[in-house]
C-alpha cells in the first residue's frame, strides 16, 4: 500500500519530504496521464491542503505565482502588460478543464520541453522559490529545468512558488503557439517576447524564449543583444539575421527538425511585432 | 496517511453523498462505480476528449484527473443534474438542433457549455469554441453543437418541450427529433460500459508490447493464487472453439488470444479475470510472460520484398487479395491522349477515435451467454463470437447497447469473444471497457495507401484513359482488406466517365495494426490520387476546374469503369452544378483577398465523390420484421444498429409513410438478435438504402395484411386510437377493428410481417466487370481556406457541400452526417496520423477540435433513385470522400504546390512551399 499525505501547513509537508521519497500532486493534470490505467505505486503528498501556497502576491520587489495557482486564477488575476504572454500562454494550456485545476509552478517541475508556461516565465526572468526543511533556495527557471523531464529539485524539497521580479515586469509581451489543431494541441514550437521600448520608439530591452525547439526552452540571448536599440520596423530583419544556435530541433511526429527551425525565426518575430505593438505587414495565421 | 479508503463527502447535483473511496482514485471512476452517476463518460482518462467533464464549484474540470480527495467539502455537478425535471434550454436546443448523434461525447459538451451559459446567456460564436475547445466529438463536426449553444436561450427550460411528431404520410421528409433523442442529452443512455453489473469480474487484457513478438508464460496458477482477487487466467489454451475470426469468413485469420507470436503491437495474448476492486491495484507489467521480439515488416514495400518474411504462411508475397478493373484499352488511350498526367500519392494510417472505447459485459444464462456491448453488427457478432467459443448461434444473444461512434471499427469483434470466454469458464457476469490506448493499439484502422496514376483526356478535356495502381497496408491480418481491394477499383475514376481504364489494389499484410473498414473503405484514399490529378489535368488544359468535372462527369446513360451502365439517378451533374455560383464567389473573393494580403494565401478547391451503398457484388441482405400490438402500437423490430447516424429514426420515418401512420404510433424494438431479424451491419452506406428498403417492403405486406382482414381496398387510410383500436377508413366508410380481441403471436404482435431486401448486384468478372452495386449516391464539395505561408498552416475558411441523397428521408440528420464526415474529412486532410506506439492517445493522435472546423453549407440534391426506398440513396461514407481531395486542391490552388502525403501537416505544407521555391 503506497502512502497519501494531504498536509494542510507547508511545515507539514517539508517535514513529510525530509523523510522519504514522495511524488507532489497539485493539479494533478501530468500525473494521471503518466499513471494511465496502472496502479498508483509512489506515494503521494497533495499539496492541495495548503492554503497559503494559492494566488498572486505582490511583494516590493516581486510578484509571487504561489505553487498551487493554476492557470485560471492567474489569468484573472490582474497583472502589468508584461505578464500578456504568460496569460496567453495560461489560455493554450490544455483546455478550460484543464487550466482550471493546472497549476503554474506544475507545468514547469513536469518540465516538458513543450511546457507552454516556459517560454512566458522566462521572459519575464521568472524565478523559482524551492523549500525544503533546511533551506529555502531561489533559482533562476533556467537553471532549474536540467532538460527533459529533469529538473533540479531534490527529493526534500518543493517548489513553493515561482517570482517574478519587478524589474522584469516593464514592457509588453506576446506568446504565439504554433500547433496542429486549434485547441488542446501540444506545442510544434512556440515564442514569447517581451519588449521595452525607449522613449525614441526604439527597442530598449528584448527578451525572447522559444520552447518546443530543444529538451529545455531556450533564451535568445543573442537575438536580445541585437535588438536593443533598433526600431521595432527591424524586427523581421534582424531575426532573420541570427542563427538560432540555442535551439536544438528534433523531428517527431508534430514536426521535422527543418520546419521547426524555419517556423521559430517567423513565430519569434510575430511575438516580437506584437510586443512591441508595431503593425506586422502580414497578416497572423 | 495510508492511500486507504476514507470517507469523502461532498454534493452532486445538490444531494450530499459521503463515499469510501481511497484519496486519489479519479472523480469519474466514483461517479460512475459508486454512484451510478454513469452520464459522465470516460473516454481517455488523460484530459485528452473532456467527455467526463463535470463542474467543480461551478468550473468545468475532467473528473478523469480530479483525485477523489479534492471533491471533500466541494460541490460537483454532472450532466444528470443540468434538467431537473423536464430538459435544460440546453439539452432541448442540443436535440432540436441534431447535436446530439452517438451522444458519448453529450454529457460533457453539455456540462462545459452550461458553465459557459451560466455566465453568459447568449454567447457569440467564438466564446461557444473557447468553451468547448476541451470537448471532442467525431460524429457531428461540432457546427450543430455551436448553434445550440449559441440558440440555448430560445429555449424554455424545465420541461420536456413539445417535439411533435410529423402527421401520417409526411415523415420521409421531415426532421423530427431523433426518436431515440432524449436519453443522449439527460445522461440516461447506457453505452458499453454504462451498465455492468455488481458483481462483475473486471477482464485485463495482457498484449503485445512488440510488433512482432514470440512469447511463452511464466507459472499462471502461481499468478493467479499470489494476487488477491485474481479469478483465473485465460490463453488461447483456453478457447473451446474456433480460435480465428474475421468479418469476411472465407478470410478469417485473427485468433481472439495469440498463439505462441503476435503478429502486432496491441494484439491479444492472455486474459486476466479478477474482482473490480483487484482490477484497481493489478500492474499487468508484472504478469508471468516472456517477450521475444522479432524482425517486424511495417511497410508494404517492405513486406513484398522477396524473402521477406511471411505475415501469414497461407499468403505469398503478404499478399491479401488484389482488386482489378479493366475496362477498354487504358495503355493505347494514355498513348494516344492530347494531355496526360502522372503523380503519386500516400496517405496514413488513421484511428477511428470514436469517443467511446470498446465496452460491455457477458453472463450466461440457461446455457446462453449474452454479449451486452456496443457494436455496429450484433449478428456478426453473434456467429464469430459462437465459433470462437464453441457454442451454436443460438446459444449467443448479442444486446447492443448505444454505441458511441463505430465509424467501421466497431463491425469487427473486439472484446465479444474475451468477455464471452470468461463468462463462459467462469460462470460469472465479465466485464471490460477498454482504455483509450488499449482501444487504439488492438483495433481496426483505415489503410494507409501508396498509389500512383496516370489520367489522359483530349485536347477538349474529356477524359480517355487512367491507370491506378494502390497498395493498402492491411495490416497483420484480413479484417476488410479484401473489401477495400475490391472497392477501390471500382471507384478510383470517380464518378466521370472513363472510357478506358485499368485500376489495381493490393492489400498486403504488414506488422502494423489491423487495417480494416473506416468510413469509404480505400474510396476517401483513391479519390485523393484522382481528383489531384483532375486539378492538375484542368489547369493544362486551361479549362475551370469545375467546368472540367462536370464535363466529364457520369450522367443518365453513362457506363461506369465496370461495364455498369446507369440508367437512372446519376446526381454528381446536379451536385455540380449546385456549386456552380459558390465556385465563382469563392474564386472571386480568393483573388480579392490574395491582392490585399501578403504572406497569407486564400486558396479555393473542390472534389466528387460516387460511392456504391452495400457490398460490392457481394449479397447484402437486410430483413426487417414489423407489427401492430394489442394495445395500438407499432412495433419495429430495428436491427439497423443506430450509431448516432440515426437509422432508428430512419427506418421509422420509412415504414410510417409505407404504413400510412403517424410516426408518433411507432415503438422501436432492439437491435437485438434474439428479437430483430439480422437487417446486416451498419456499415457501407446501406442502412437508409438497403434496411430501409427492407422496412419499406415489410410495411407494405403488414398494410395489406391489414386491409385485407378489413376487406378494403389500397386506398384505405389507418388510424390507430388508445386503448388498442384500429380504424380503416375508406369512402365515407370507417371499419373499426379492436386489437386487443386479436391473438397475438410470439412477438405480441396482431399483425406482424418481414420481409428482406437484397440489392440487384451481380457479380464482377475477371476483369472487374459487372454490377458491383445497385444504387450509387454522388457528392461535390469546395474548400475554402487560407494557408500561412511562413509556417504552412491552414486556417479553413468554409466548406460548402452538395450531396446527392436521392431523397432526404431526415433533412436534419442528412446534413448531421455530411458535416459529421466533412470534420472526418478535415481531420485526414490535415492532422490525423497513427503511428503504432507512438501516437496511441489523443493528444499525439489529433482530431478536428470545434475550432477545426469552418462554417458548413449543406446543399442536399434530390435525384431519386428508383431503386431505394422513396427515391433515398446511402449517404454516410460519400460525405467524407470529398473532403481531403478538396483541401489539398485549395492548398495547391493557394500555395502554387500539391502536398503528396497526408495528412498535410504545417510541416510537410512548409516543406513543399520551399522545395518548389528551390
Amino acid at each position: 500500500m503506497t502512502r497519501y499525505a494531504k498536509p494542510k501547513t507547508l511545515e507539514e509537508a517539508l517535514a513529510l519530504l525530509s523523510e522519504g521519497s514522495w511524488r507532489i500532486v497539485a493539479g494533478a493534470t501530468d500525473f494521471y496521464p503518466a499513471l494511465g490505467s496502472r496502479p498508483l505505486q509512489q506515494d503521494v503528498i497533495d499539496i492541495n491542503g495548503i492554503a497559503a501556497l494559492r494566488g498572486v502576491a505582490e511583494t516590493d520587489s516581486h510578484f509571487i505565482i504561489a505553487a498551487r495557482t493554476n492557470w485560471t486564477e492567474l489569468l484573472r488575476t490582474p497583472l502589468p502588460p508584461a505578464f500578456d504572454a504568460l496569460k496567453q500562454a495560461a489560455r493554450e494550456i490544455g483546455s478550460i478543464q484543464i487550466q482550471n485545476v493546472a497549476s503554474v509552478a506544475g507545468n514547469i517541475c513536469n518540465a516538458s520541453p513543450a511546457a507552454d508556461g516556459v517560454p512566458a516565465l522566462q521572459v519575464l526572468d521568472a524565478e523559482v522559490e524551492l523549500r525544503s526543511r533546511r533551506a529555502t533556495r531561489i533559482v533562476p527557471l533556467d537553471q532549474f529545468i536540467l532538460g527533459n523531464r529533469k529538473t533540479i529539485l531534490r527529493e526534500d524539497e518543493m517548489v513553493t512558488a515561482v517570482r517574478v521580479p519587478k524589474a522584469a515586469t516593464a514592457g509588453n509581451s506576446a506568446f504565439y503557439k504554433l500547433g496542429a489543431r486549434r485547441y488542446l494541441v501540444i506545442s510544434i514550437a512556440m515564442a514569447a517576447a517581451r519588449v521595452i521600448l525607449d522613449g525614441e520608439g526604439r527597442i530598449a530591452t528584448a527578451a525572447v524564449a522559444v520552447g518546443s525547439c530543444s529538451a529545455v526552452a531556450q533564451r535568445l540571448h543573442r537575438l536580445e543583444r541585437d535588438l536593443a536599440g533598433q526600431p521595432p520596423e527591424f524586427i523581421e530583419r534582424i531575426v532573420g539575421s541570427v542563427t538560432f544556435d540555442e535551439l536544438a530541433p528534433i523531428d517527431d511526429v508534430r514536426g521535422s527538425a527543418a520546419y521547426r527551425r524555419a517556423a521559430a525565426r517567423e513565430i519569434v518575430t510575430r511575438a516580437l511585432v506584437q510586443a512591441a505593438g508595431a503593425s506586422d505587414r502580414r497578416a497572423a495565421a | 496517511m495510508k492511500n486507504d479508503r476514507a470517507p469523502i463527502s461532498f454534493t452532486v447535483n445538490g444531494a450530499p453523498v459521503s463515499v469510501s473511496a481511497a484519496p486519489m482514485r479519479r472523480l469519474s471512476s466514483v461517479l460512475r462505480d459508486e454512484l451510478g452517476l454513469t452520464g459522465t463518460k470516460v473516454g481517455c482518462d488523460a484530459g485528452d476528449c473532456g467527455a467526463c467533464t463535470v463542474m467543480l464549484d461551478g468550473e468545468p474540470v475532467c473528473a478523469c484527473l480530479l483525485p477523489m480527495a479534492s471533491v471533500e467539502g466541494a460541490a460537483v455537478r454532472t450532466v444528470e443534474g443540468l434538467g431537473g425535471d423536464g430538459l435544460s434550454a440546453l439539452q432541448a436546443s442540443l436535440l432540436a438542433h441534431g447535436a446530439a448523434q452517438c451522444g458519448i461525447c453529450t454529457p460533457g459538451i453539455l456540462v462545459a457549455a452550461t458553465a459557459l451559459l451560466e455566465r453568459n446567456a447568449s454567447p457569440g460564436e467564438a466564446a461557444v469554441q473557447e468553451a468547448l475547445g476541451g470537448v471532442l466529438c467525431r460524429c457531428t463536426g461540432y457546427r450543430k453543437i455551436v448553434a445550440a449553444v449559441m440558440e440555448a436561450h430560445q429555449h424554455i427550460p424545465g420541461r420536456v418541450p413539445d417535439f411533435s411528431l410529423p402527421p401520417a404520410g409526411h415523415a420521409v421528409g421531415a426532421s423530427p427529433v431523433r426518436l431515440d433523442g432524449v436519453a443522449k442529452v439527460t445522461g440516461a443512455e447506457k453505452f458499453g460500459g454504462d451498465s455492468f453489473p455488481a458483481d462483475a469480474l473486471s477482464v485485463l487484457v495482457v498484449r503485445s508490447p512488440h510488433h512482432r513478438s514470440a512469447f511463452s508464460f511464466g507459472d499462471l496458477e502461481a499468478y493467479v493464487a499470489d494476487n488477491a482477487g485474481v479469478v483465473a487466467v485465460f490463453t488461447a489454451a483456453d478457447i473451446p472453439g474456433i480460435n480465428c475470426f474475421g468479418v469476411i469468413p472465407p478470410f478469417a485469420d485473427q485468433p481472439a488470444l495469440a498463439e505462441g507470436e503476435t503478429r502486432f503491437r496491441g494484439e491479444a495474448i492472455a486474459l486476466v479475470a479478477c474482482e473490480s476492486w483487484a482490477a484497481r491495484e493489478l500492474d499487468l507489467a508484472r504478469f508471468p510472460v516472456q517477450w521475444r521480439e522479432l524482425p517486424a515488416v511495417m511497410e508494404p514495400a517492405a513486406a513484398q520484398a522477396t524473402g521477406a518474411a511471411l505475415i501469414h504462411s497461407s499468403r505469398p508475397g503478404n499478399l491479401l487479395v488484389q482488386g482489378v478493373v479493366e475496362h477498354g484499352d487504358a495503355k493505347t488511350a494514355l498513348a494516344n491522349a492530347a494531355v496526360v498526367v502522372s503523380g503519386s500519392f500516400e496517405t496514413s494510417y488513421v484511428e477511428h477515435a470514436y469517443i467511446e472505447p470498446e465496452a460491455g459485459y457477458a453472463f450466461v444464462n440457461d446455457g446462453v451467454l449474452t454479449i451486452v456491448a456496443c457494436t455496429q453488427a450484433p449478428h456478426m457478432d453473434r456467429d464469430d463470437t459462437a465459433r470462437i467459443l464453441g457454442l451454436a448461434p443460438d446459444k449467443v444473444h448479442i444486446v447492443p447497447t448505444a454505441t458511441g461512434g463505430g465509424f467501421g471499427s466497431k463491425i469487427d469483434v473486439s472484446l465479444q469473444p474475451l468477455i464471452g470466454l470468461v463468462a463462459l469458464k467462469t460462470g460469472r457476469p465479465a466485464a471490460l471497457a477498454y482504455t483509450r490506448t488499449e482501444s487504439m493499439a488492438s483495433t481496426t484502422k483505415r489503410h494507409p495507401a501508396s498509389m500512383q496514376a496516370t489520367i489522359g483526356t483530349d485536347a477538349d478535356g474529356m477524359i480517355r484513359g487512367m491507370i491506378f495502381a494502390g497498395d493498402f497496408n492491411t495490416g497483420a491480418y484480413a479484417s476488410f482488406g479484401p473489401t477495400v481491394a475490391n472497392r477501390v477499383p471500382v471507384h478510383a475514376s470517380g464518378p466521370y466517365a472513363t472510357p478506358n481504364y485499368r485500376a489495381n489494389a493490393r492489400a498486403i499484410h504488414t506488422n502494423g495494426p489491423v487495417s480494416g473498414a473506416f468510413r469509404g473503405f480505400g474510396v476517401p484514399q483513391a479519390t485523393l490520387m484522382q481528383e489531384t490529378l483532375y486539378d492538375e489535368l484542368a489547369d493544362r488544359l486551361d479549362i475551370d476546374r469545375l467546368q472540367f468535372r462536370l464535363q466529364n462527369a457520369l450522367r443518365n446513360g453513362s457506363e461506369t469503369v465496370t461495364g455498369q451502365r446507369l440508367e437512372t439517378g446519376v446526381g454528381i451533374i446536379d451536385c455540380l452544378a449546385a456549386l456552380e455560383p459558390h465556385w465563382r464567389r469563392a474564386l472571386a473573393e480568393a483573388e480579392a483577398f490574395n491582392v490585399s494580403q501578403v504572406g497569407v494565401r486564400r486558396g479555393v478547391g473542390i472534389a466528387s465523390c460516387w460511392y456504391g451503398c452495400g457490398n460490392t457484388s457481394l449479397p447484402n441482405p437486410s430483413t426487417i420484421k414489423l407489427g401492430i400490438t394489442p394495445d395500438g402500437k407499432v412495433a419495429l423490430h430495428q436491427g439497423a444498429v443506430d450509431i448516432g447516424q440515426g437509422s432508428n429514426t430512419v427506418i421509422a420515418q420509412i415504414a410510417a409513410d409505407a404504413l400510412g401512420l403517424p410516426l408518433g404510433d411507432f415503438v422501436l424494438r432492439g437491435a437485438d438478435t434474439s428479437i430483430t431479424p439480422d437487417a446486416g451491419k451498419t456499415s457501407a452506406s446501406r442502412q437508409t438504402y438497403v434496411s430501409g428498403k427492407a422496412a419499406e417492403k415489410a410495411t407494405r405486406t403488414l398494410r395489406e395484411k391489414v386491409l385485407r382482414y378489413a376487406n378494403v381496398s389500397a386506398e384505405a387510410s389507418l388510424q390507430l386510437l388508445p386503448g388498442g383500436l384500429l380504424l380503416v377508413h375508406e369512402g365515407g366508410e370507417r371499419r373499426r377493428i379492436d386489437l386487443a380481441l386479436l391473438k397475438p403471436d410470439g412477438d405480441g404482435l396482431v399483425f406482424a410481417a418481414e420481409e428482406s431486401y437484397d440489392p440487384p448486384t451481380t457479380p464482377l468478372d475477371a476483369k472487374g466487370q459487372g454490377k458491383p452495386y445497385a444504387v450509387y449516391g454522388y457528392g461535390a464539395q469546395i474548400a475554402e481556406l487560407e494557408v500561412d505561408m511562413a509556417l504552412g498552416t491552414v486556417r479553413l475558411v468554409k466548406i460548402t457541400a452538395a450531396h446527392d441523397v436521392g431523397r432526404a428521408i431526415n433533412p436534419l440528420l442528412a446534413e448531421g452526417q455530411i458535416e459529421g464526415g466533412i470534420a472526418q474529412g478535415i481531420g485526414m486532410a490535415l492532422m490525423e496520423e497513427y503511428i503504432p506506439g507512438r501516437t496511441e492517445n489523443l493528444h499525439d493522435y489529433l482530431i478536428p477540435t470545434i475550432g477545426d472546423v469552418p462554417p458548413i453549407e449543406t446543399i442536399l440534391v434530390e435525384v431519386p433513385d428508383p431503386e431505394g426506398p422513396f427515391g433515398a440513396k446511402g449517404l454516410g461514407e460519400h460525405v467524407l470522400i470529398p473532403t481531403a481531395p478538396a483541401i489539398l486542391n485549395a492548398i495547391r490552388h493557394a500555395t502554387g504546390v500539391l502536398v503528396t502525403k497526408v495528412p498535410a501537416t504545417p510541416s510537410r505544407i512548409l516543406a513543399a512551399i520551399q522545395e518548389a521555391r528551390r
